[in-house]
This record gives C-alpha cells, sequence and structure tokens, in this order.
C-alpha cells in the first residue's frame, strides 16, 4: 500500500526477511516432528534433527557376532555386517568396551584359541575359527563409523499395522473416526434447521434466543462434566460413542447455529419471497433454496466442528474412554505414550504425526472456507 | 457390533432422524392439525405460522439446554453440596469454596491464570498484527499466511508432543536433541551471551512496561481533565486497569534488575519444564503458537478493510510506514483487535489439554481447567471441582456479557 504514491518503501527487504524468520520459527517445531517421525531410533537419541542430513560420525552401540557358520579350508568362517546401509564408513572398531577404537578397518585380530576377527572399512566383518563356534559366546563389536544420512518408514509401519502392538495407534484411529464423523454432520443439521428459524420466520421472543446462543458460545464445556456424566449414568447410555456423539452435538450447536444465522440472514430477501408468494412452503423454501446457497457457511463450520472433534481430548477423556481402553482415541493414546513412553521419540513422533496428518490435509483442502468462517464468526 | 458399524447406524439413524422430524412434523402441522382448507383455513394457517418456528427450533433448543444452560445450574448446585457416602447429597452452603481457598494448589492454579491470560493473548494478538502487517506486503504473502495458520489445525495434544521436542533435555555428556538446549549451549557466558540473553530480554521487558504505560494513560487520562466528561460507571473499571498495569509494569522492571543480576547457568542442559514460574511460559508459547494464526487471519481481514484515502491522505501528509500503521491502521481497527483479545482469552481460560499433557501441573504449572480435573477425576471430590468450575465460569461471564450487550446492539 505504500506504493500508491509510486515510491518504492525502502522498507522492504527488512519486511521479506522478517517474514522469514517468522515463518520459520513458526514452522520449525512441526518439521522438527516430521523429520524424527523418519528417523531410527538410534539416530534420534545421538543427534539432533536439524542434522539428519548430514553425515554423523559416531560410537556405535556393540554389535554381536552372528551369523550362519560356514566351513572354508577346514576353518568355520561367519561373515555378516555391522550395519544394513551400504555406505556407512568404519574409522576404528575393537572388541573390548575399554578400548572400543584400539583397532584400524582391515587389521585382523586374534582372539585367542586361533580364533580371527577382522572389520573391513564398509563394515563387513569375518569371524574365523579352527573349531566349530557353535553354541559359544561370541564376541562383541564396538565401531565407530561415519553413517551417512538415512530415513525410514519402519516407525509407520510399526505404529500402524502391527496389530500386536500395544502403543499401536491403528485401533485409536478408527475411534476417532467413529467419534469425528457422526458428531460433525448430526450438528450441522439440527443448527441448519434452527438457523432458518432465527434468521427467516418471525415469533415472539427471537431476539432473545439469538442473544442467550451467543451467551452460550463461550460457556466453558467444564461445567458441562459432572452434570452430564451423571445424566447419562442415571438414563443407561453411561460411557460409550452415543454419549459422546451427543456431547459433541451439543458443545458444537451455539457455534454451528451463530455461524449460519449470520449467513442466512444475509441471503437476498427477494428469493425467498417469491419462492413464498409461488406456494412454496417453509420447508420447501429450506431444503430447495436455504440450504443449497448456504454451502459455504455449511463447510466452514463443518471444518471446525470436525478439527474440534478430532483433536478433542477432555469430552473423549470423560465420556468416551472406559476402564476396558477399548474406546481410546489418538489424543488420548499420544498422552498415554507420553508418559509411558517419554524418551522414545521414534513412537512418540510418529503417533503424533499421524494424528495430526488428517486435520493438516482437511486444513490445506479447505482453508478457504476455514478462513470464511472464522470471519463470519468473530468480526462484526 | 463394531464401533465403525455402529458409527454409520447413528449416522443413518441420526441425519434420517432429523430429516424425518422436519418434515412429518410439517406435514402434520398443515395436513392433520391445521389444514390450510375447509371453513378455517386462514386462521389455520396463522396458527401453523406460530407453531412452525417452534418446530424448527425444537430439536436445537433441546440440545442446548440439556447439554448447555442446565449443566451451569446443576453444576453451581453441585458446588453447594457434598456427596455422601452411600449416595445422596448434603447442602453445605460455601464450605467446598472455603475448602478451595484454603489449598495453596488452587492459588497457584489462580495465578497461573492470570498470568496467562496477559500473556497469551497479548503476544498472540501483538504477533498476528505483525504477520498480517507484513503478509500483506509481500507476494508470498499467502503462502506465508498458510504456514503460520496452520497450528491452527494441530490438536494442543499434539502441539504439546511438538513442543516437548522442541524442549527436550538429555544429560549433560549427550548430544542435546531439543533445538532449546542446543541453542542454550552455544551460549558460553560472553559478550554475545550478555547481549542476546541479558540485553535484549530486558529491553523487551521495559518495552513491555512502556507499552502497559502507555495504555494505562489512555484510561487514566480523561479523568484528570476537568473539562472531559468521563462517565461515572466507567471509574472503577479505569482504576483497576491503572492499579493491574502498574503492577505489570512493577513486575517487570524488578524482572529487569534481577535478569541483570542473575548468574546463568551457562553450559549446562536445562530441564526447562522444571523450573518454577518460568515454565509457565513455556508452556504458553504453545498456545500463542497455535492462536497466533486465527489473530493474523481475522486481523489481516479488518487490515484490509481500512478505507485507502485515510492512508493516502497520511502518506501525502508526510507519515513514515511505522507512523501510518500506529496512527492511522491500528486505531481503526481496534474494534477488531478487542474481539480477537476477548475470544483469545476465553481460550485461554479454557486450557486444559497443553498442561495436561506437557507437565500436568506439576512444579507449579497448574491452570484452573487442569485444577478442576484433578479434583473431580483423580480426587473424585465433585463438591471443590465443581466450585473451581464456577470460578472459570465467573472469570468467563464479563465476556459473556459483554457480547450479548454487542450483539443486541448490533439487532437493533
Amino acid at each position: 500500500m505504500d506504493n500508491i504514491v509510486g515510491k518504492k518503501s525502502g522498507l522492504t527487504w527488512a519486511v521479506h526477511i522478517s517474514m522469514a524468520v517468522l515463518v520459520a520459527l513458526w514452522l520449525f517445531p512441526t518439521l522438527g516432528l516430521f523429520v524424527s517421525s523418519f528417523r531410527t531410533a538410534d539416530q534420534i537419541s545421538t543427534s539432533g534433527w536439524w542434522s539428519a542430513l548430514a553425515t554423523q560420525e559416531r560410537q556405535v552401540p556393540a554389535i554381536r557376532v552372528g551369523g550362519t557358520e560356514v566351513e572354508v579350508d577346514g576353518r568355520f568362517v561367519i561373515e555378516g555386517r555391522l550395519f544394513s546401509a551400504a555406505d556407512a564408513v568404519v574409522s576404528a572398531w575393537g572388541t573390548t568396551s575399554t578400548a572400543p577404537e584400539a583397532n584400524a578397518p582391515g587389521d585382523v585380530v586374534e582372539l585367542g584359541d586361533g580364533v580371527t576377527l577382522t572389520v573391513a572399512e564398509d563394515g563387513a566383518y569375518v569371524l574365523s575359527s579352527p573349531v566349530s563356534t557353535q553354541g559359544a559366546r561370541l564376541p562383541r563389536i564396538f565401531s565407530t563409523a561415519a553413517t551417512p544420512p538415512e530415513f525410514t518408514l519402519q516407525n509407520y509401519r510399526a505404529i500402524l499395522f502391527e496389530p500386536n502392538n500395544t502403543d499401536g495407534m491403528s485401533r485409536a484411529f478408527f475411534n476417532t473416526l467413529t467419534v469425528t464423523i457422526p458428531a460433525t454432520i448430526i450438528p450441522i443439521l439440527v443448527a441448519a434447521f434452527a438457523a432458518y428459524a432465527l434468521a427467516w420466520m418471525d415469533f415472539p421472543g427471537r431476539a432473545l434466543l439469538i442473544a442467550a446462543i451467543v451467551g452460550l458460545l463461550v460457556v466453558p464445556l467444564q461445567l458441562a462434566l459432572i452434570p452430564l456424566l451423571k445424566l447419562h449414568n442415571d438414563i443407561g447410555i453411561g460411557k460409550g460413542y452415543l454419549g459422546t456423539w451427543l456431547a459433541h452435538t451439543g458443545f458444537g450447536l451455539p457455534l454451528a447455529i451463530y455461524l449460519l444465522r449470520n449467513y442466512m440472514v444475509g441471503l437476498p430477501r427477494d428469493i425467498i419471497e417469491c419462492a413464498k408468494v409461488d406456494g412454496a412452503s417453509d420447508f420447501q423454501i429450506f431444503t430447495r433454496i436455504i440450504l443449497p446457497l448456504s454451502f459455504p457457511a455449511l463447510a466452514s463450520f463443518a471444518i471446525f466442528q470436525f478439527l474440534w472433534t478430532w483433536n478433542d481430548l477432555l469430552v473423549s477423556l470423560v465420556f468416551l474412554i472406559d476402564s476396558s481402553g477399548q474406546t481410546t482415541v489418538m489424543t488420548k493414546q499420544i498422552v498415554e505414550l507420553l508418559g509411558t513412553r517419554g524418551g522414545n521419540w521414534e513412537i512418540l513422533a510418529t503417533a503424533a504425526f499421524i494424528s495430526i496428518a488428517v486435520p493438516l490435509v482437511v486444513f490445506f483442502a479447505m482453508q478457504k472456507y476455514l478462513v470464511r468462517g472464522l470471519l463470519a464468526g468473530s468480526v462484526k | 457390533m463394531s464401533p465403525a458399524l455402529q458409527g454409520l447406524i447413528t449416522i443413518i439413524i441420526g441425519v434420517g432422524g432429523c430429516v424425518g422430524y422436519f418434515y412429518f412434523s410439517n406435514l402434520f402441522l398443515d395436513k392433520v392439525l391445521f389444514p390450510a382448507s375447509g371453513p378455517n383455513a386462514g386462521r389455520n394457517i396463522n396458527r401453523a405460522g406460530m407453531i412452525r418456528p417452534w418446530l424448527f427450533l425444537a430439536p436445537a433448543l433441546i440440545a442446548l439446554t440439556v447439554y448447555l444452560a442446565y449443566p451451569v445450574v446443576e453444576t453451581l448446585r453441585l458446588s453447594l453440596t457434598q456427596r455422601v457416602p452411600g449416595g445422596g447429597y448434603v447442602w453445605v452452603g460455601f464450605d467446598n469454596y472455603r475448602k478451595m481457598s484454603g489449598e495453596p494448589k488452587f492459588w497457584e492454579a489462580l495465578r497461573n491464570n492470570m498470568l496467562w491470560l496477559i500473556v497469551v493473548p497479548a503476544m498472540s494478538t501483538a504477533f498476528g498484527l505483525l504477520a498480517a502487517q507484513l503478509s500483506d506486503r509481500i507476494r508470498w504473502g499467502n503462502l506465508a499466511k498458510s504456514l503460520i495458520f496452520m497450528p491452527m489445525a494441530i490438536s494442543f495434544v499434539g502441539a504439546a508432543v511438538i513442543w516437548k521436542l522442541v524442549y527436550d533435555t538429555r544429560p549433560v555428556d549427550q548430544e542435546q536433541i531439543g533445538v532449546l538446549n542446543a541453542v542454550w549451549l552455544a551460549f558460553e557466558g560472553g559478550p554475545m551471551s550478555v547481549l542476546f540473553l541479558k540485553i535484549v530480554p530486558s529491553l523487551g521487558l521495559i518495552a513491555f512496561a512502556a507499552a502497559v504505560g502507555l495504555i494505562a494513560w489512555v484510561f487514566v487520562r480523561p479523568m484528570l481533565k476537568a473539562r472531559d466528561q468521563v462517565g461515572g460507571g466507567t471509574i472503577p473499571l479505569r482504576l483497576l486497569v491503572a492499579v493491574a498495569a502498574l503492577w505489570l509494569i512493577y513486575m517487570s522492571l524488578r524482572s529487569v534488575i534481577g535478569l541483570a543480576g542473575a548468574d546463568l547457568p551457562y553450559g549446562v542442559p536445562q530441564t526447562w519444564l522444571t523450573i518454577p514460574f518460568w515454565n509457565s511460559f513455556f508452556l504458553m508459547i504453545v498456545l500463542v503458537w497455535i492462536q497466533t494464526g486465527f489473530a493474523m487471519v481475522i486481523l489481516s481481514a479488518a487490515l484490509r478493510g481500512v478505507p485507502e484515502d485515510t492512508i493516502e491522505a497520511a502518506i501525502v501528509d508526510g507519515a513514515n510506514p511505522f507512523q501510518i500503521f500506529f496512527k492511522i491502521k491500528v486505531p481503526q481497527i481496534m474494534g477488531t483487535i478487542v474481539v480477537v483479545w476477548t475470544t483469545i482469552t476465553i481460550v485461554v481460560l479454557k486450557v486444559f489439554d497443553i498442561v495436561f499433557a506437557m507437565s500436568n501441573g506439576q512444579w507449579e504449572t497448574q491452570v484452573l481447567a487442569n485444577y478442576m480435573y484433578d479434583k473431580l477425576f483423580r480426587a473424585n471430590d465433585w463438591g471443590v471441582g465443581s466450585a473451581s468450575a464456577m470460578v472459570i465460569m465467573l472469570l468467563v461471564t464479563p465476556i459473556l456479557i459483554w457480547n450479548v450487550y454487542n450483539a443486541r446492539k448490533e439487532m437493533r
């Protein structure tokens, strides 16, 4: 806007740089989680995720020699590799924890009784013995190696597709989905009818009702926990999906009615009056005219409600998750993992990213409607 | 029955039930109860018109009453009663509130909530305003906005994991994998450390104190000038703002002095979430990170709505970009800033997930919502739990009244 009078602002560069810094600051934490979810447990615990793309020289935990024994020229030989990665480079190795860097790659070390061990630069080792080592305790190899950047999908495989993994997210994922979809669709329908009545029908007490809904918008749902849990227990719903769906519907309604009413009030009066003159009933006007025209507002609220129910922890904790743990949702599962697997970042990062991925996709795909809904909901 | 199938059936029953209810109740009204034909056609149409709105509203009204209005009353009742073993309740008056005010954890939660209430809305709005103003002036502004807006889609729990990784701590002899500690260890007490860890934060605190002073002055000045008419009702509010501002200025100046003399433990990795007082700020950063996008989107729309001719006039009069921003644009979007501020305030009052997942109120980070959850579901003390819920409600009430007042004014 500074260009109005044709003058280029000298601040342009400062603006670009400060914006870039701001965006980087905002993106950096999420990026860290994303990168970490593709690294192995070893890599995560020995180096920061920001060095994931650099080659790292580090001491590798001891690896015990193992593999099938082959008889070659009267000697029993076990061959194997220290690393699965092809391009790791060993700079030193040893066979005791006291001298883990005693030998250079290629050295042949006598282990006594004629047993020899050698480790090549690429991590391949050869153990050769005059007698069979079957059943004997094989030596351990300590090594220092430079490993190139390596990324893996193993974390996702373990968390999503291993049915017996207690840290798995697949059950929680489907439970979250089960909570979310009805809890998004039902309030929209209920709210749309109410919003139409509040926007286009004349009846005593309308202004009062609208004021009451504006008031209910900010009532903290914390107040509702105990009374509703009691109510659910009294009428026999107890803890379960039905109660959760009802609770989400109730808590989402004020915003839904408010957003939809504000939008519907803005629709042109002529269309509705023409339809009335032509003999359409209110029900027909609503389903044939108002509902299709209100699509943008319906979409905004649907996104809000979806994000809110998908990301919710408190409502599920109180109304859904019972002691059996069968109905856990992803947010609860992650909190659980934070407690039990606090240091295992490969599990935590992957689990968190799985729960974040769906809302992020929805967010980027439907951002336009989300912004529109926000503006309709708060700017007056 | 599998939950997925159950969900599907619920969707069908729920959606079908809703549509069926609306369709058949209207049909019943028009065809059976008050048919628009016969001798009383005109009267019947009028009567049907009087009942129909309530048919449309009924499901929503029932849900709102049962799920939001009734719980407020019921929580109030519960906060004044005590459960007795074997079922039933006895009236105990304000005993629960008395018991609660005797607990240091409650006061800790209240103090922390007040800190959250000041810091999070202020920082989110300030960063949001900055991002909105900057992104409106550059070509890749929309991309930048999407990226800053993105944390809005991330759950509080997901954000807690993300930031726990940032704050992660390893023993001193291992490589740090948390960004904050890696940065911290880069400081070794040299001149750069003094610059970045003492001088820059001190300047920030002084700037904050100055800003608070300015705001307080705006509120207090009309009272000092005799010729200005000050509404009598606003004097307590103005005095309250002044007292709060004085306290904030005192706190920030004290922090500056404390910082100047502090002996910072350079070279030692810190467990950030266990440092009393400051750990609350590390938790607040998470919410600021999430809410800034919200503030930015709304303020950006408001900034675009500022009339061009006021800005042009300012440019012609020789105003520099900073003057244009602070003296022309900001005053014109003040209303929107207040709306953003109050909306974030409500989010802050209800904040639960972040504290629950990151520290669970340990190390003096308790907040009211988590305190309430503790009381309700861990200690199973419904009386005190409900009392603390009522405290949250009490804090929300001024905003509730303000919103209703504005909505009514707008409808007239």
